[in-house]
Protein backbone atom coordinates (compact mmCIF):
# COMPACT_ATOMS: atom_id res chain seq x y z
CA UNK A 1 0.00 0.00 0.00
CA UNK A 2 1.88 3.05 -1.05
CA UNK A 3 1.35 6.39 0.00
CA UNK A 4 -1.14 8.58 -1.89
CA UNK A 5 -1.14 11.92 -2.77
CA UNK A 6 -4.52 12.09 -1.96
CA UNK A 7 -3.67 10.62 1.69
CA UNK A 8 -0.91 12.88 2.62
CA UNK A 9 -3.21 16.50 1.23
CA UNK A 10 -6.37 14.56 3.22
CA UNK A 11 -4.22 14.44 6.57
CA UNK A 12 -2.72 17.99 5.98
CA UNK A 13 -5.94 19.79 4.87
CA UNK A 14 -7.70 18.20 7.86
CA UNK A 15 -4.67 19.41 10.24
CA UNK A 16 -3.73 22.63 9.03
CA UNK A 17 -7.01 23.78 6.48
CA UNK A 18 -6.17 27.16 4.89
CA UNK A 19 -2.27 26.81 5.83
CA UNK A 20 -1.48 24.23 3.66
CA UNK A 21 -2.66 24.72 0.04
CA UNK A 22 -1.59 24.81 -3.27
CA UNK A 23 -1.01 21.13 -3.75
CA UNK A 24 0.33 19.73 -7.00
CA UNK A 25 2.41 16.78 -8.75
CA UNK A 26 5.31 18.68 -9.85
CA UNK A 27 6.89 16.24 -12.49
CA UNK A 28 7.45 13.18 -9.81
CA UNK A 29 7.35 15.24 -6.73
CA UNK A 30 4.16 15.63 -4.61
CA UNK A 31 4.41 19.26 -4.09
CA UNK A 32 2.51 21.76 -1.31
CA UNK A 33 2.71 25.41 0.04
CA UNK A 34 2.10 26.13 3.40
CA UNK A 35 2.23 29.79 5.37
CA UNK A 36 5.15 30.81 7.21
CA UNK A 37 3.74 30.57 10.89
CA UNK A 38 2.62 27.29 10.89
CA UNK A 39 6.07 25.42 9.22
CA UNK A 40 7.14 23.84 12.98
CA UNK A 41 3.96 21.83 13.47
CA UNK A 42 3.56 21.19 9.90
CA UNK A 43 6.97 19.67 10.22
CA UNK A 44 6.40 18.19 13.50
CA UNK A 45 3.04 16.37 11.92
CA UNK A 46 4.78 15.27 9.05
CA UNK A 47 7.54 13.36 10.89
CA UNK A 48 5.81 12.03 13.26
CA UNK A 49 2.20 11.09 11.94
CA UNK A 50 2.36 7.19 12.21
CA UNK A 51 0.79 7.13 8.11
CA UNK A 52 3.10 10.11 6.57
CA UNK A 53 6.68 9.27 8.29
CA UNK A 54 8.84 11.74 6.35
CA UNK A 55 11.45 10.59 8.25
CA UNK A 56 14.11 12.19 6.45
CA UNK A 57 14.70 15.76 5.61
CA UNK A 58 17.08 15.82 1.93
CA UNK A 59 17.80 19.23 1.66
CA UNK A 60 16.61 22.68 2.64
CA UNK A 61 17.06 25.83 0.65
CA UNK A 62 16.34 29.32 -0.42
CA UNK A 63 15.21 30.88 -3.60
CA UNK A 64 14.90 34.65 -4.41
CA UNK A 65 12.36 35.65 -6.62
CA UNK A 66 12.83 39.31 -7.37
CA UNK A 67 9.80 40.06 -10.08
CA UNK A 68 7.54 38.77 -7.01
CA UNK A 69 5.17 41.04 -5.02
CA UNK A 70 7.65 41.94 -1.65
CA UNK A 71 4.92 39.22 0.49
CA UNK A 72 6.49 36.75 -1.67
CA UNK A 73 9.75 37.36 -2.66
CA UNK A 74 11.54 34.77 -0.85
CA UNK A 75 10.59 30.87 0.00
CA UNK A 76 12.51 28.42 1.72
CA UNK A 77 12.03 24.78 0.42
CA UNK A 78 12.01 21.81 2.65
CA UNK A 79 12.27 18.31 0.39
CA UNK A 80 10.90 15.48 3.12
CA UNK A 81 11.39 12.17 1.97
CA UNK A 82 9.94 9.21 3.83
CA UNK A 83 12.24 6.09 3.42
CA UNK A 84 9.59 2.95 3.80
CA UNK A 85 8.05 3.77 1.37
CA UNK A 86 10.12 6.03 -1.41
CA UNK A 87 7.90 8.82 -1.18
CA UNK A 88 9.44 12.30 -1.31
CA UNK A 89 7.57 15.80 -0.71
CA UNK A 90 7.96 19.47 -1.42
CA UNK A 91 7.27 22.32 0.70
CA UNK A 92 7.73 25.75 -0.06
CA UNK A 93 7.03 28.14 2.13
CA UNK A 94 7.22 32.30 0.49
CA UNK A 95 8.54 34.96 2.86
CA UNK A 96 8.18 38.93 2.67
CA UNK A 97 10.87 40.50 1.55
CA UNK A 98 11.68 42.98 3.42
CA UNK A 99 12.67 40.97 6.57
CA UNK A 100 12.41 37.45 5.61
CA UNK A 101 12.21 35.17 8.46
CA UNK A 102 10.92 31.73 9.72
CA UNK A 103 10.95 29.39 12.47
CA UNK A 104 14.18 27.07 12.58
CA UNK A 105 13.67 23.35 12.28
CA UNK A 106 17.23 22.42 13.79
CA UNK A 107 15.64 21.43 16.71
CA UNK A 108 13.21 19.00 14.87
CA UNK A 109 16.09 17.64 12.03
CA UNK A 110 19.81 17.95 13.18
CA UNK A 111 20.51 17.73 9.38
CA UNK A 112 18.72 21.65 8.80
CA UNK A 113 21.13 23.34 11.01
CA UNK A 114 24.11 23.96 8.47
CA UNK A 115 21.46 23.82 5.71
CA UNK A 116 19.88 26.81 7.25
CA UNK A 117 23.54 28.21 7.63
CA UNK A 118 23.62 28.11 4.32
CA UNK A 119 20.25 29.48 3.46
CA UNK A 120 21.06 32.62 5.58
CA UNK A 121 24.53 32.97 4.58
CA UNK A 122 23.45 32.77 0.76
CA UNK A 123 19.63 34.89 1.09
CA UNK A 124 19.65 36.72 4.53
CA UNK A 125 16.86 34.76 5.51
CA UNK A 126 16.72 34.66 9.22
CA UNK A 127 15.70 31.37 10.62
CA UNK A 128 14.53 32.11 14.77
CA UNK A 129 15.83 29.87 17.22
CA UNK A 130 18.41 28.77 15.25
CA UNK A 131 21.47 27.89 18.09
CA UNK A 132 24.14 28.84 15.88
CA UNK A 133 23.02 31.29 12.83
CA UNK A 134 26.50 32.62 11.40
CA UNK A 135 28.09 32.16 7.65
CA UNK A 136 29.07 28.90 7.01
CA UNK A 137 30.68 29.03 3.67
CA UNK A 138 31.48 32.60 2.44
CA UNK A 139 34.01 34.83 4.62
CA UNK A 140 32.54 36.57 8.03
CA UNK A 141 33.78 39.69 6.32
CA UNK A 142 31.34 39.32 3.72
CA UNK A 143 28.75 42.16 4.17
CA UNK A 144 26.22 41.17 1.10
CA UNK A 145 24.37 37.93 0.74
CA UNK A 146 25.22 36.87 -2.29
CA UNK A 147 22.55 34.56 -4.25
CA UNK A 148 20.47 37.28 -4.01
CA UNK A 149 20.07 38.54 -7.81
CA UNK A 150 20.02 42.13 -7.26
CA UNK A 151 24.40 40.71 -6.08
CA UNK A 152 26.55 41.34 -9.57
CA UNK A 153 27.98 38.27 -9.97
CA UNK A 154 31.20 39.47 -10.76
CA UNK A 155 33.65 42.45 -8.93
CA UNK A 156 32.79 45.63 -11.15
CA UNK A 157 35.77 47.44 -10.06
CA UNK A 158 38.13 44.49 -12.01
CA UNK A 159 41.07 45.93 -13.69
CA UNK A 160 43.00 43.04 -14.50
CA UNK A 161 40.22 41.21 -17.10
CA UNK A 162 39.88 42.67 -20.38
CA UNK A 163 36.38 41.84 -21.33
CA UNK A 164 37.49 41.44 -25.20
CA UNK A 165 39.54 38.53 -24.43
CA UNK A 166 36.69 36.94 -21.93
CA UNK A 167 34.02 36.94 -25.32
CA UNK A 168 31.64 39.21 -22.55
CA UNK A 169 30.08 41.53 -24.49
CA UNK A 170 27.55 44.62 -22.96
CA UNK A 171 24.64 42.10 -24.23
CA UNK A 172 25.84 38.75 -22.91
CA UNK A 173 26.76 39.41 -19.56
CA UNK B 1 80.31 4.17 -14.33
CA UNK B 2 81.08 4.98 -17.77
CA UNK B 3 77.75 3.96 -19.25
CA UNK B 4 75.85 6.02 -16.88
CA UNK B 5 73.58 8.59 -17.77
CA UNK B 6 73.95 11.00 -14.64
CA UNK B 7 73.65 14.61 -15.55
CA UNK B 8 75.92 16.57 -13.36
CA UNK B 9 75.39 20.06 -12.32
CA UNK B 10 77.55 22.42 -14.28
CA UNK B 11 79.80 24.66 -12.39
CA UNK B 12 79.19 28.29 -12.30
CA UNK B 13 81.85 30.91 -14.11
CA UNK B 14 85.52 30.74 -12.48
CA UNK B 15 88.51 31.23 -12.40
CA UNK B 16 90.10 27.31 -13.32
CA UNK B 17 93.57 26.53 -12.54
CA UNK B 18 95.94 23.08 -11.10
CA UNK B 19 94.08 21.95 -7.79
CA UNK B 20 92.00 25.31 -7.32
CA UNK B 21 88.99 26.62 -8.57
CA UNK B 22 88.00 30.27 -7.42
CA UNK B 23 84.37 31.57 -8.12
CA UNK B 24 81.64 34.08 -6.50
CA UNK B 25 80.10 33.00 -3.00
CA UNK B 26 77.44 34.09 -4.71
CA UNK B 27 77.25 31.86 -7.58
CA UNK B 28 77.58 28.79 -5.06
CA UNK B 29 74.76 29.84 -2.57
CA UNK B 30 72.81 30.16 -6.01
CA UNK B 31 74.09 26.91 -7.22
CA UNK B 32 73.34 25.06 -3.40
CA UNK B 33 69.40 26.83 -3.35
CA UNK B 34 68.67 25.53 -6.97
CA UNK B 35 69.33 22.42 -6.37
CA UNK B 36 67.86 21.76 -3.45
CA UNK B 37 64.82 23.62 -3.85
CA UNK B 38 61.99 22.22 -1.12
CA UNK B 39 58.71 22.40 -1.80
CA UNK B 40 55.72 23.53 0.11
CA UNK B 41 52.80 22.16 -1.65
CA UNK B 42 49.76 23.98 -0.96
CA UNK B 43 47.21 21.89 -3.22
CA UNK B 44 43.60 23.01 -3.26
CA UNK B 45 42.35 21.27 -6.26
CA UNK B 46 42.72 19.48 -9.69
CA UNK B 47 46.55 21.14 -10.15
CA UNK B 48 47.50 19.66 -6.66
CA UNK B 49 46.76 16.23 -8.66
CA UNK B 50 48.93 17.42 -11.35
CA UNK B 51 51.74 17.41 -8.91
CA UNK B 52 51.61 14.92 -7.43
CA UNK B 53 51.82 13.24 -10.48
CA UNK B 54 54.98 15.40 -11.22
CA UNK B 55 56.56 14.44 -7.71
CA UNK B 56 55.47 10.49 -8.49
CA UNK B 57 58.34 8.56 -10.17
CA UNK B 58 57.47 9.09 -13.93
CA UNK B 59 58.22 12.45 -13.98
CA UNK B 60 60.11 12.58 -10.25
CA UNK B 61 60.66 15.91 -9.34
CA UNK B 62 63.26 14.25 -7.13
CA UNK B 63 65.70 14.92 -9.81
CA UNK B 64 66.04 18.55 -9.12
CA UNK B 65 66.61 18.30 -5.32
CA UNK B 66 62.82 18.30 -4.11
CA UNK B 67 63.00 14.99 -2.67
CA UNK B 68 61.51 16.81 0.67
CA UNK B 69 58.05 17.36 0.31
CA UNK B 70 57.34 19.03 3.72
CA UNK B 71 53.23 20.13 4.59
CA UNK B 72 54.73 22.48 7.20
CA UNK B 73 56.32 25.62 6.37
CA UNK B 74 59.80 24.68 8.02
CA UNK B 75 62.60 24.20 6.38
CA UNK B 76 60.85 24.58 3.18
CA UNK B 77 62.03 27.23 0.19
CA UNK B 78 59.62 26.81 -2.58
CA UNK B 79 55.43 27.33 -2.13
CA UNK B 80 53.45 25.90 -5.03
CA UNK B 81 49.98 27.49 -5.16
CA UNK B 82 48.23 24.77 -6.65
CA UNK B 83 44.47 25.09 -7.33
CA UNK B 84 41.92 27.57 -6.39
CA UNK B 85 42.14 30.19 -3.91
CA UNK B 86 38.68 31.31 -2.58
CA UNK B 87 39.05 34.86 -0.45
CA UNK B 88 37.98 32.76 2.51
CA UNK B 89 41.14 31.07 2.17
CA UNK B 90 44.06 33.69 1.16
CA UNK B 91 44.84 34.54 4.98
CA UNK B 92 45.86 31.16 5.87
CA UNK B 93 47.55 30.80 2.61
CA UNK B 94 49.43 34.39 3.63
CA UNK B 95 50.11 32.66 7.16
CA UNK B 96 51.88 29.64 5.34
CA UNK B 97 54.09 32.16 3.29
CA UNK B 98 54.82 34.73 6.52
CA UNK B 99 55.72 31.46 8.46
CA UNK B 100 58.48 30.16 6.15
CA UNK B 101 62.13 31.23 6.82
CA UNK B 102 63.89 33.50 3.90
CA UNK B 103 64.63 32.96 1.20
CA UNK B 104 61.79 31.65 0.17
CA UNK B 105 59.78 31.55 -3.59
CA UNK B 106 56.88 30.98 -4.83
CA UNK B 107 55.32 29.59 -7.85
CA UNK B 108 51.65 29.88 -8.64
CA UNK B 109 50.63 26.95 -10.46
CA UNK B 110 47.52 26.89 -13.03
CA UNK B 111 45.17 29.67 -14.36
CA UNK B 112 43.25 29.62 -11.04
CA UNK B 113 46.30 30.17 -8.66
CA UNK B 114 47.37 32.77 -11.20
CA UNK B 115 44.71 35.07 -11.74
CA UNK B 116 41.35 33.45 -10.33
CA UNK B 117 40.71 31.04 -13.52
CA UNK B 118 37.18 30.61 -14.61
CA UNK B 119 35.92 31.22 -11.61
CA UNK B 120 35.70 35.39 -12.25
CA UNK B 121 33.06 35.20 -9.10
CA UNK B 122 32.58 37.25 -5.85
CA UNK B 123 33.81 34.36 -3.51
CA UNK B 124 37.38 33.42 -5.37
CA UNK B 125 40.63 35.25 -5.18
CA UNK B 126 41.87 36.77 -8.45
CA UNK B 127 45.17 35.40 -8.66
CA UNK B 128 47.48 34.92 -5.45
CA UNK B 129 49.45 37.83 -6.12
CA UNK B 130 46.93 39.65 -4.35
CA UNK B 131 47.97 38.57 -1.45
CA UNK B 132 51.41 37.42 -1.69
CA UNK B 133 54.68 37.86 -3.78
CA UNK B 134 54.85 35.33 -6.75
CA UNK B 135 57.90 34.68 -8.56
CA UNK B 136 57.07 32.13 -11.68
CA UNK B 137 53.53 31.59 -13.20
CA UNK B 138 52.61 28.36 -14.84
CA UNK B 139 49.86 28.42 -17.24
CA UNK B 140 47.56 25.59 -17.87
CA UNK B 141 44.55 23.90 -16.86
CA UNK B 142 45.05 21.83 -15.41
CA UNK B 143 48.90 21.95 -16.25
CA UNK B 144 50.80 18.92 -17.36
CA UNK B 145 53.32 17.23 -14.79
CA UNK B 146 55.41 18.54 -18.12
CA UNK B 147 54.81 22.40 -17.60
CA UNK B 148 55.23 22.01 -13.23
CA UNK B 149 58.67 20.81 -13.92
CA UNK B 150 59.30 23.68 -16.62
CA UNK B 151 57.98 25.96 -13.99
CA UNK B 152 60.41 24.55 -10.99
CA UNK B 153 63.47 24.75 -14.00
CA UNK B 154 62.72 28.27 -14.29
CA UNK B 155 62.82 29.15 -10.55
CA UNK B 156 66.00 27.76 -10.06
CA UNK B 157 67.11 30.08 -13.14
CA UNK B 158 66.02 32.76 -10.49
CA UNK B 159 67.41 31.25 -7.82
CA UNK B 160 71.43 30.78 -9.81
CA UNK B 161 71.14 33.81 -10.40
CA UNK B 162 69.65 35.83 -6.94
CA UNK B 163 72.50 37.82 -5.04
CA UNK B 164 72.64 36.48 -1.64
CA UNK B 165 72.13 40.48 -0.81
CA UNK B 166 69.02 40.25 -2.60
CA UNK B 167 66.22 39.47 0.37
CA UNK B 168 67.61 42.41 2.33
CA UNK B 169 67.83 44.96 -0.38
CA UNK B 170 65.39 47.92 0.11
CA UNK B 171 63.87 47.09 -3.18
CA UNK B 172 62.65 43.56 -1.27
CA UNK B 173 62.05 45.28 1.66
CA UNK B 174 59.70 47.83 -0.51
CA UNK B 175 58.00 44.81 -2.23
CA UNK B 176 57.18 43.24 0.82
CA UNK B 177 55.56 46.02 2.70
CA UNK B 178 53.65 46.45 -0.59
CA UNK B 179 52.00 43.66 0.56
CA UNK B 180 52.13 44.51 3.95
CA UNK B 181 54.30 41.23 5.53
CA UNK B 182 56.81 42.57 7.54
Amino acid sequence: MALENTLIQDKLTETFNNDVFNFQQERDIFSLEASADKITPLILFLKNDPELKFHFLTDLCGIHYPDNESERQFAVVYHLHNWYENKRLKIKVFLNGEKPEIKSVSNIFLSSNWMERETFDFYGINFIGHPQLKRILNMDEMVSHPMRKEFPMEDSGRTDKDDRFFGRTTTNC
Amino acid sequence: MSDSKVNMVAPPEGLNGEGFFATKLSDVVGLARANSLWPLPFATSCCGIEFMATMASHYDLARFGSERVSFSPRQADMLLVMGTISKKMAPILRQVYEQMAEPRWVIAVGACASSGGVFDTYSVLQGIDKVIPVDVYVPGCPPRPEQIVDGVMRLQDLVKSESVRRRSSPEYQELLASYNIS
